[in-house]
């Protein structure tokens, strides 16, 4: 904590110019909900297109629910380890926050490797990207919601580089809060992915 | 080994035509002359520091402006091609497709990369001098917002001698987009230029959102900004709830022609119907966005020159709220010949007539703003006196549009092209040149020339309306849009030529507009810039060209129009003392990013591989090395404030 920051330490002439932690976040707010309404779209698409399956595989027959259930827990638990670093950072305790971010990192790891392999599979089975509007729907809101994890996850490992360098200052702090808001986000969107794609489609 | 090249050179290069070739000798001999003019004077590392890795949002500003004027340039000469084909039936001059790359590229860079630039150009000058605040919230991003959008124009126009050109029309409605009608690289072109610049326009949107809610100057509440403020604070947030869509829009549309997707597409089970409802659902929003700041602009000028209060300030700000929420809910209106059926075609019909009441309430206030005031009439105001007739005309045949069963009979007619050219010409882009005029003292610290200044608004505007105004007739006769040439037994001769005159007007107009800069500019007249026009906002209240960091002091507001009361109260600046102040650095992450950027769009155009991935990895890397810059800023000390404070007020006093 003992290096200089140039953002940190003029906190003192907050009057002169506005805070700029602050307005990171709220920027970052901004950036969440034009990401809704990215994903809306894709899901509009998605809603709009999930019956076109052109004489190939529907929902019901590719979908393997066990897995995604594995998936679903595993990306939850991720959002409550991501709290848990917040909760550390709060404290102080930057090695507790470092450590819940790894294990955040791992489970989004697993998280993934479980996506890419039901793609695997069903790509096996002859259900690829290029089979019928369903499946390009699909492959394309749950592949953009996974590409948004696999940026959390390389987001993170530099942050915790940062942490380790710089200890736990106004920007690193925002930045943990910030990449935290993203993993929370990415959550719901797969709650509704969940529902709306997984559940909703194997009814 | 030769023949491999040859064939390689063939496709990836444009041939056959002579004004393709007469285009690739003058772009060549151009970046000729910029080259070694750079390297003569020996002035690379002053463009580098100064302008390429500038955070300073004047510089941001100025060079968005430049780019702009470029784009104009290119997509009047376009217009000027496309007018010289429709001048007599059975011309000769163009033939089909290149007749349909031209309003392809017209409309794009006309919308996309002249009228978004300029008006960016003016948020970046115009909006933290007016808010009292020292640069914009985020300048690194702003910085690299210029960049985005530079490299996606480029990357668009470089189809015109690469690859060759879109041919789908502004939207590039699939089906034909599609791989299978339409198999070119123009199309690809077309997506990442877009795309690139599109990203850039999200983050200004973010940027000036934040700007205008956390960094007004102490005192100014929202109900004491400025209305152009106001203007962009409504145009940023529908940016920021429209673009996400034309980001998936495009995206979708790349999938299907890159990974063989079938969402679009007319086999597969696709819908080519779902891009024409996702596409207005940001296109409709866009235009909107785009008049915005140009009412924004009505309202500084009409209050700036009546020497009166804006008159329903209150209504005014309502108005633009409503119309960038009410924006997003007509989309359709675009496409009523859809078969959509009577219901929804009745929505959006209403709430397309519902639009124009909020517009209409700005008119009545701009109108009762000059009522009984000191009216002068510079060439700001002229433009904003012309603009009003112009989109009165333009907003109610809007609304004759908006009738939905009369639809069928305008839908895709000449009717259609003169109603949007006279909102978007009339409407947005005069309004950017009364803005451009109006605060030029301010950007460059010098004035136009008045004489130029009113030839150039009389040649527009005539031009405009002999151009446009025998097309409303045309539509009506039966000409249909995207036509390449029509037989004389059609009638539509005579029309057709006086539409191509004013065009002609409007080309000339445009020259003495370079003309009038560049007189302007060996003359130099810097007296009484600082508030040539007797002005009312902050921006004013400074020296011109504003010194880098814009305020020496913050200024303390207590009034709208607060530089307007204080020189009524005969106000002078209270020696404050001075303090360090607190400035971005200059990056050249911005461009560098945007060059990796560039060359994934490219690579991802022909599909080389080896192109893109290393582009994706140099975008990511610059990233992480911005993420790891911890000292983003430094502080100017006093003595440096001073020196340039006493500089700017001798220059330009």
């Amino acid at each position: 904590m003992a290096q200089t920051h140039s953002n940190a330490e003029h906190h003192g002439h907050g009057h002169e110019h506005p805070d700029q932690e602050e307005m990171r976040t709220f920027a970052f707010w901004i950036y969440l909900m034009t990401d809704v309404i990215l994903f809306a779209t894709l899901f509009a698409t998605y809603i709009v297109l999930q019956g076109n399956t052109d004489g190939g595989p529907g929902p019901k027959d590719i979908f393997q629910m066990n897995g995604i259930y594995a998936s679903t827990f595993i990306l939850l638990t991720s959002s409550f380890t991501s709290g848990l670093a917040l909760l550390a950072m709060h404290k102080g305790n930057r090695l507790a926050l470092m450590n819940w971010l790894w294990v955040t990192i791992f489970l989004g790891a697993s998280f993934l490797f479980l996506e890419v392999n039901e793609f695997m599979h069903m790509v096996h089975e002859g259900a690829t990207i290029s089979t019928s509007a369903f499946l390009t729907a699909f492959y394309t809101l749950v592949g953009t919601h996974g590409l948004h994890v696999a940026l959390g996850l390389g987001w993170m490992i530099i942050l915790i580089i940062q942490i380790a360098k710089h200890g736990i200052t106004p920007v690193t702090k925002r930045k943990v809060n910030i990449v935290s808001l993203f993993w929370h986000f990415l959550d719901i969107v797969w709650i509704f992915v969940f529902t709306i794609v997984y559940l909703l489609g194997v009814k | 080994m030769w023949d491999k090249v040859k064939e390689f050179a063939s496709e990836f290069f444009v041939t056959g035509d002579p004004l393709i070739y007469g285009a690739d000798v003058s772009i060549a001999l151009t970046l000729i002359a910029i080259v070694s003019v750079l390297t003569y004077y020996k002035k690379w590392g002053w463009l580098w520091r100064e302008w390429l890795t500038t955070v300073d949002h004047k510089r941001i500003g100025i060079m968005y402006i430049l780019a702009s004027v470029l784009m104009l340039f290119r997509g009047g000469v376009d217009a000027l091609l496309m007018r010289a084909q429709l001048a007599m039936p059975e011309l000769q001059f163009l033939p089909a497709e290149h007749y349909n790359q031209i309003f392809t590229t017209h409309g794009v860079i006309m919308i996309l990369f002249m009228a978004m630039p300029l008006m960016f150009g003016l948020f970046n000058v115009i909006v933290p001098l007016q808010l009292g605040a020292r640069d914009v919230a985020f300048p690194f991003l702003n910085s690299l917002s210029f960049w985005l959008f530079f490299s996606g124009a480029m990357l668009f126009n470089l189809s015109f001698v690469i690859g060759g050109s879109p041919d789908a029309g502004w939207l590039a409605y699939p089906p034909y987009s599609d791989k299978t009608f339409n198999p070119g690289y123009g199309q690809d072109f077309y997506i990442w230029g877009i795309q690139i610049s599109g990203i850039g326009s999200l983050m200004t949107g973010i940027n000036f959102i934040v700007t205008i809610l956390k960094m007004r100057t102490p005192g100014m509440t929202l109900m004491k900004m400025p209305m152009f403020s106001w203007s962009v604070l409504s145009s940023c947030i529908a940016i920021v709830f429209a673009f996400p869509i034309l980001t998936v829009t495009l995206a979708l549309l790349f999938i299907d022609r890159y990974l063989g997707g079938h969402i679009f597409t007319l086999d597969g089970g696709g819908n080519p119907m779902m891009y024409i409802n996702l596409i207005w659902m940001w296109g409709h929003p866009e235009v909107y966005i785009l008049v915005l700041p140009a009412f924004g602009i009505f309202s500084e000028i009409a209050a700036t020159f009546s020497k009166k209060k804006l008159f329903g300030y209150k209504s005014m700000v309502f108005a633009m709220m409503i119309i960038s929420v009410v924006s997003f809910l007509t989309w359709a209106h675009h496409f009523f010949t859809m078969g959509s059926g009577a219901d929804v075609n009745a929505f959006f019909a209403l709430s397309t007539m519902v639009i124009a009441i909020p517009t209409g309430v700005k008119v009545f206030n701009w109108l009762f703003t000059m009522f009984r005031g000191k009216v002068t009439f510079e060439t700001p105001m002229l433009w904003m006196i012309g603009i009003i007739p112009n989109f009165v005309i333009g907003g109610m045949t809007g609304v004759l549009l908006s009738v939905a069963p009369a639809d069928f009979q305008y839908h895709n007619s000449y009717f259609l092209i003169a109603h949007f050219h006279q909102v978007i010409i009339a409407g947005v882009v005069f309004g950017f040149f009364a803005g451009l005029y109006y605060w030029w003292p301010k950007l460059f610290g010098f004035k136009l020339n008045e004489r130029l200044g009113r030839l150039a608004f009389w040649l527009w505007n005539i031009g405009f309306y002999l151009c446009f105004m025998p097309q409303y007739a045309l539509g009506l006769m039966g000409m249909t849009r995207r036509v390449y040439t029509y037989g004389w037994d059609k009638g539509w001769f005579e029309m057709n030529l006086v539409s191509t005159i004013g065009a002609v007007l409007m080309g000339a107009a445009f020259i003495v507009q370079v003309w009038d800069i560049a007189h302007s500019l060996k003359k130099m007249d810097r007296e009484g810039t600082q508030d040539p026009w007797n002005a009312r906002t902050l921006e004013w209240s400074i020296p011109s060209p504003a010194p880098f960091y814009n305020f020496a002091t913050l200024p303390q507001v207590t009034h709208q129009d607060d530089w307007w009361e204080k020189k009524q109260r005969g106000w002078s600046a209270p020696a404050v003392e001075l303090e360090p102040i607190h400035m971005p650095k200059n990056s050249g992450i911005p461009i560098i990013m945007s060059m990796f950027w560039f060359f994934s769009g490219f690579g991802l155009v022909f599909d080389w591989l080896w192109l893109t991935v290393p582009g994706f990895v140099g975008v990511l890397a610059c990233m992480i090395v911005h993420s790891f810059n911890y000292k983003p800023d430094y502080y100017v000390p006093v003595e440096e404030v001073q020196r340039v404070e006493a500089a700017a007020r001798r220059g330009s006093k």
